[in-house]
């Protein structure tokens, strides 16, 4: 589970977990930018790794440990505006 | 989950919103330094260098069920994520057997999908029920 992290002068990151895409065949350069994976209802999640403050503590939360519950992500434009 | 780093996170919970919510906020707030999640769930803004109102309800295989985004002027009803995510475990519960009609909420009916409810929802469910 989530480990509680030590506090330094590195901000702590996270990032994607799990193969990152195959890679494309070059023959269609024009497409390059249209090869994001699209999120789908009915599809998995992309699991991630990410740096948290939870209850007065720096951890770190992996979205696959979650596996088993019902999970809601919400994302935010930023600190100290309306959620 | 934002940009910010757990550091502003700190000071926004421990400053204001710990003035809101007794106690703070329950969950972690992440943090998403560069957008790299926000970018992979399709709700990052590169040109504001933010993430959008980006909402995922992910069941306990990991799937994604439902999502919403909305630009960042508006915000969000976060009982209606809690009543889809009652619905949500009612089918999941049910097996697949129950499906919720719109306006559905705890109690109400739910519909048996199949070869009889072909051509008489009309009979069990009326427009009314959509927001009573």
């Amino acid at each position: 589970m989530a480990e509680e992290q030590k506090v330094g002068c590195a901000r702590p990151t996270g990032g994607l977990v799990g193969k990152p895409d195959a890679p494309q065949k070059q023959q269609e350069p024009q497409s390059t930018k249209e090869v994001r994976r699209m999120i789908q209802v009915g599809k998995p999640a992309p699991d991630f790794s990410a740096p948290a403050y939870h209850k007065g503590k720096f951890t770190s939360v992996k979205l696959s440990e979650h596996l088993g519950k019902w999970v809601v992500l919400c994302f935010y434009p930023g600190d100290f505006t309306f959620v | 989950m934002s940009v910010d780093s757990v550091f502003v996170h700190k000071m926004w919970n421990d400053n204001e919103l710990a003035k809101m919510v007794e106690g703070g906020v329950p969950y972690p707030m992440l943090s998403d330094a560069g957008g790299k999640v926000g970018t992979a769930y399709g709700i990052y803004n590169e040109d504001a260098g933010v993430e959008n109102r980006g909402r995922f309800i992910i069941d306990p295989d990991g799937v994604i069920q439902a999502y919403e985004v909305l630009t960042p002027p508006v915000g969000r009803h976060v009982a209606e994520t809690i009543r889809q995510v009652q619905a949500y475990q009612l089918v999941r519960e049910s097996k697949g057997t129950q499906a919720t009609p719109s306006g559905w909420k705890p109690g109400k009916m739910t519909l048996k999908p199949g070869p009889d409810l072909v051509g008489r929802v009309w009979e069990v469910w009326k427009t009314s029920m959509e927001s009573d």
